[in-house]
Order: C-alpha cells, then structure tokens, then sequence
C-alpha cells in the first residue's frame, strides 16, 4: 500500500474529489500541509464557503488571493516545515470576471457581459459554473508557475458527472451557436428558419416571460466575440486535467452510500481519461484484533478485572458495536479496492477527537504518509 | 430538511415520514436532483418521477427537473402533442437548459403541485404532509433563493406571478417548516449556524428546528472511564482492546456533548438530538427506531 506521498510523486497537481460529507477539505489540507513539510512550494484552493480550510488552518479569512500560512503554527504542532503552505479560497464570480475581462476585445464588451443579467445569474449560481471556475483558477496557477503542487478541494457535488463536465457544459452554453441566431433584436432569423422554430420559441416566451428572453438575446450578443477565447481555453483546461503530471484522488467515507459514490466516481474518472491516483477513506473504525473465545470469555475477563459486572457488560456491549462496525468498514473497503482494481487505499482512522485545526491535520498525516510498516505499527497501536 | 452533506438527511427525512404516517397522515418524502436515497433505504427499486407507496400512507418521489419541466408545460399547453412537438425542438431544449435557475424552479413548482389538497395533475392523491430532502448547504440556500431570483428576472409572464407564489409557498410559516440536520463536530456545528442565518437573511424563512444527529450514548461515567484508563495500561489482547474502545466512547461521547451544548447557544430554532444507531447499514428498521425519538 502506497503512501500519499509515493502517489504524489513527480506531479504536479493533486486533485480531491467526492460527494459531500467525506472529510474531502480537511484531506486537501492535510496533503498540502504534509507535501509541503517535506519541502515543496504547495497551495491548496478550495472553492468551500464555509471557512473549513481557513479556520483549519489558522487563517482568519481566505480570499481569492493565495495567503501564506505562518510556519510558526507548524513550528508549534512541532511539524518540521521545510517547504512553503499558501491556501486560497475561490471565489467563482470573481474568477469568471477577470476571465471575461481577459477574453473580451474591448472594454465597452467586458461591461456588457458583466453587467447582463443572465451573466450575472450564471456567474453566481449556475450549477457547475463554479466547478468550471475552480478548473479555470487551478489552470492560471498551473500556467503561472509559482507552485510545486496545487492541491485542489472540489465542491461537493452530488453527482459526480458535473464536475467533470462542467468544462463543456459551460462552454456549450455560452456558445450557443444554433440559439443566437434566433436571438437577434429583429427576429428576422426566426422568421427565415421556419414555422418549427419561431413556435417553439414564442412558446417559451409565453412561459417565460418576454424579459428573459431579450436578457438572453443580449448575453449571446455580448458573449459573441469572446466564444473562440472561451472554447480554446476550455481545452487547455480539459488537457491539463489528463495530463500526466495530474492526480485525482477520491475521497470517501467506510459506509456503503460513501463507497458506492467512490465507485461511481473511479468508473467516470477512468471513462474520461482522467489519471486516478488512489483513493482515501476517511473516518475509518480500525477492527481489534481478533477475539480469542467467544464474547462471554471477554465478559468474564472484564467482570474478573473490574470487579464490577455491569459495567464489564457495558465495556463488552460497547466493543461489539464497535467490532461490528469495525467489520462493515473493512468488508466495505475490500468491496472498495477489488471494484477499483487498485493497492492504493489509504485508510485513516475516526479519530477520538475531530479534525479541525493543525494538530488534527497533523494527527491525519500520520496515517497519510506512513509507509507499509508504519501503517501496521499504528494500527496495532489503535486496536 | 436541509443541512450539510453526509449529515444523514435522508435518514432523518424517513423518519420523520415514518412518524408521521404511523400517525395517519398521507406522506410523501420527495428527493430532488434524482436522487434515489430514499428509495434506497427501503430497499425498494429506483422510483423516479412516479409516486410510489412504500408502505401504508408513506410514498416516495424523485424528483427529476427534465420530466418537471414536461409535466409544467403541459399544464401550461393543456395539449399534450403540443407539448411533445415543442419538447422536439431544439430550439426549446436548448433554452430550457439554458435558462438559469429554470431546473431549480420546475422542482420547487412540483413539491407545490404535491402540497396542494387540489392537484394540478389527473388523480392525483392528496397528501396530509410533503417532506422535502433539499440539497445540501451550499446549493439549498441557491435552490430555496431560485423563485425569488426568477421572479426578479422574468417581471411578466405566467412564471413571474408563478415564481412568486413559489416563494410565499416557502416562506408561509403556517404551512411551511424547515429543519436543519447537523452532526455533534466543530465543522458541521459552525456550518449549521451559518445556514439557519443565511436561510434567514437570504431567503427569508425562520428554522423551525435543528436536528443533531448521530449522538453516542454516555455509557460511562468520569469516575469509570479513570479506571479503565488504568486497566488499558496494563491489560493485553481482547480486554485491553475492549476497554481502549470504552475509552474512545467516552471521549467522543464527551466532546459531542460539548458540541450539542454549542449549537444550543448558536441557533435559535429548538435542538432535538437523535441518536448514534450502532448498525452496519442503515435500513428501514434503524429509521423507523429514529422516528419514535423524534417527538
């Protein structure tokens, strides 16, 4: 079993991908502090309103500006920090508007896009725009060269074919080649294009209402001479993500819903081309070694100890529910590694406390980065 | 139900579908975006866009927004092979998809087609309760905002006044409630703080509760968790390992503890706490347990 710095080896950029609820921002922050302690430039980006990553890792606010996270803090959690931690939170909107701004030939079009409505909506709230967007700011980074490694924390998607395709979905709607012809001021177009058409598009109106429509006709118009900048673009994106300096790890939970979504999202990563890495299973119930006897052995070893047989019975009730759930992860994980096909699973432990600062994230590394022995040590450490 | 992804919702959602149709209300948990968890967790097949009974005055939906925006524009045309010919169009198609937030909205529209005692579709059945297993934080605050937002975008047209229906619809506290479902961790707790602002501030709806979900039992007292400290040092094989599993309880136990005491001082809805069921996988039976603590 590899550890996460072998999978990381010679790349570029790490991608964390899984549904929501896996620990997903807590393990890019883990891997990016880990990578850059053992002496690498790396900045981790995450597009998570919720302040995980910041208040994880010690910064007050996170903009869309990387910040440097002080190594004082790592000195503190005694972690030897031989590289550099920088972190940054993505804002989307902020991040199609300076790609606007840079696709547009003018400045009279940037204002026109920026300040349409329909750009606004989509800007803000258009479901994948900011997956599209956190490609586009990883690409910028990437293109700019300051960093070793980028560690990216995807938005926790609910179907993990949105992200993937967020790229051409994007672009596909702002094209929009067949539509803007019909979304002239004149309507001559859909006069010229047949019956079919101009009903189908007085309908929507009808359902609509007029103002939407004319918003749409506008946004075409204004996006229309920055469709080329936008697609060339979207493709250097798409060919960053399979490149092979890339690394997508996903990131899931031990319970049967969590494995089934790693699962699906392996099956797409792999339909698209995209380099799987490994795959990291937070959360983990380490199973105890196994019992000698039965259950009433343990029950009477405990009662023989503690001279005290109702609570020998609440400490052996309390370690079958444990063992139980102990076994579901590891059936689960085994399910896990034979449906991938793959060594590389990295498993870290429910840890008794829970992981929200830099000392938890260096508690996670210890499992992250172990290797082969170390891992057996810890577990037996644990059980 | 809202809250945080991998918080149990869904779980939650059943059950409180569970209580209530134990209690003679006719129930319907829907799921947007298609999801099927619901379903799942009946072990029942995929029931899509169909009502379907899971068990007595329980049934489930998915709610899927392609087959919505179907069933809306039908009853806008009322000629079904107008609708069909205009589904045909590209054209149509490609605005539909196109239109931002429309997917959204035709969601919104169908779990108000459901509510209402006098169905928009032919026979269709009257519900006493409609649960709702809304996206997660991020995107619930974005789905709930959609018909306000729409309604500022199309100003005429049926869907303006539609929109605003839509958004009465959600915020009428006589008939609407909403409930976030959190977990005992700093994370999860700071998030649902958060969201009950934003629901308030952004949508303009009061959380009628919060629940925490998965809270471990406290099997030990402090005085017993010393003396199995002892014990764990020493000890080896299963007893060592039972008594460190106590200890790990007892610390979790304690700092879920801490946090259940946090969200209290954090939100301003009432906090029903449910707790941790100890079982491999999640069915039916571990919901229908979760439903009778949930009064």
């Amino acid at each position: 079993m590899p550890a996460i710095d072998d999978i990381l080896e010679g790349k570029g950029i790490c991608i964390c991908a899984g549904s929501g609820g896996v620990g997903k921002t807590t393990t890019a922050a883990a891997i990016a502090a880990g990578m850059a302690a053992r002496g690498l430039k790396v900045c981790v980006l995450t597009i998570d309103p919720a302040k995980r990553l910041a208040d994880s890792l010690g910064l007050k606010e996170l903009g869309n500006e990387a910040k440097r996270v002080d190594p004082k803090l790592f000195e503190a959690q005694d972690v030897e920090m031989e590289g550099e931690l920088w972190a940054m939170m993505l804002d989307a909107k902020a991040t199609f508007d300076e790609l606007v701004a840079r696709q547009a030939p003018d400045e009279e079009s940037r204002d026109r896009v920026l300040e349409n409505r329909i750009y606004q909506q989509i800007s803000n709230a258009l479901a994948g725009s900011q997956e599209y967007m956190a490609m586009e700011k990883l690409f910028e980074l990437h293109t700019e060269g300051r960093y070793d490694l980028l560690v990216l924390d995807t938005p926790p998607t609910r179907n993990a074919l949105d992200f993937l395709d967020a790229p051409r979905r994007l672009t596909q709607f702002i094209e929009g080649r067949s539509l803007r012809v019909f979304m002239r001021p004149t309507g001559l177009a859909a006069r010229v294009a047949g019956r079919g058409a101009s009903v189908a598009l007085a309908v929507f109106k009808r359902i609509v209402g007029f103002d939407l429509i004319a918003d749409l006709a506008e946004f075409f118009n204004a996006f229309s001479g920055m469709i080329d900048g936008f697609q060339a673009r979207a493709k250097r994106v798409n060919s960053l993500l399979a490149d092979r300096r890339t690394c997508f790890l996903v990131v899931c939970g031990p319970q049967g819903e969590p494995i089934d979504e790693a699962v699906y999202f392996h099956r797409k990563l792999v339909e698209a081309r995209l380099p799987f890495g490994g795959v990291i299973v937070n959360k983990v119930h380490y199973p105890a070694e196994r019992l000698r006897g039965n259950g009433a052995d343990l029950l009477s070893a405990l009662a023989e100890e503690l001279g005290d047989e109702d609570l020998a019975t609440r400490v052996a009730g309390n370690f079958a529910d444990y063992q139980a759930l102990a076994e579901r992860d590891a059936r689960n994980i085994e399910r896990l590694a034979a449906e991938l096909r793959t060594k590389a699973v990295i498993r870290v432990p429910y840890l008794d406390e829970d992981v929200h600062d830099l000392a938890g994230l260096a508690e996670i590394n210890r499992y992250l980065f172990a290797t082969s022995e170390e891992r057996i040590e810890l577990a037996a450490g644990r059980a | 139900m809202t809250g945080k992804g991998g918080v149990g919702k869904t779980t939650v959602a059943v059950a409180l579908g569970l209580r209530a149709a134990a209690a003679g209300k006719r129930t319907i948990v829907c799921e947007v975006a298609s999801q099927e968890n619901a379903s799942r967790l009946f072990d029942h097949t995929e029931v899509g866009f169909h009502e379907v009974e899971m068990e007595e005055n329980l049934w489930s939906i998915s709610i899927d927004p392609d087959e919505s925006m179907r069933e809306y524009v039908l009853l806008q045309l009322k000629v079904r092979a107008m609708r069909d010919m205009l589904f045909r169009s590209r054209i149509f198609n490609y605005l539909a998809a196109a239109t931002p937030g429309l997917k959204e909205l035709v969601t919104i529209g169908k779990i108000w087609e459901l509510a209402q005692l006098d169905r928009k579709v032919k026979k269709g059945r009257k519900y006493d309760l409609v649960i709702v297993d809304a996206p997660a934080t991020g995107h619930g605050i974005g789905f709930l905002q959609t018909p306000r937002t729409f309604a500022a975008i199309a100003r005429v047209g049926p869907i303006h006044s539609q929109a605003q229906r839509l958004d009465r619809f959600i915020k009428d506290q006589e008939h609407t409630g909403t409930a976030i479902v959190a977990l005992p961790e700093e994370m999860p707790v700071n998030e649902s703080a958060a969201l009950e602002r934003d629901l308030r501030e952004d949508v303009g709806v009061a959380v009628d509760r919060v629940y925490m979900n998965g809270l471990y039992p406290e099997r030990f007292s402090k005085a017993e968790a010393e003396r199995l400290a002892e014990i764990a040092g020493r000890e080896d094989g299963a007893v060592r390992a039972a008594t460190r599993a106590a200890l790990s309880e007892h610390s979790r136990a304690r700092s879920q503890r801490a946090q259940l005491a946090r969200l209290r001082r954090r939100v301003e809805a009432p906090v029903k706490s449910l707790p941790f069921l100890f079982e491999p996988e999640l069915g039916v039976e571990a919901a229908r347990r979760l439903s009778k603590r949930l009064g």
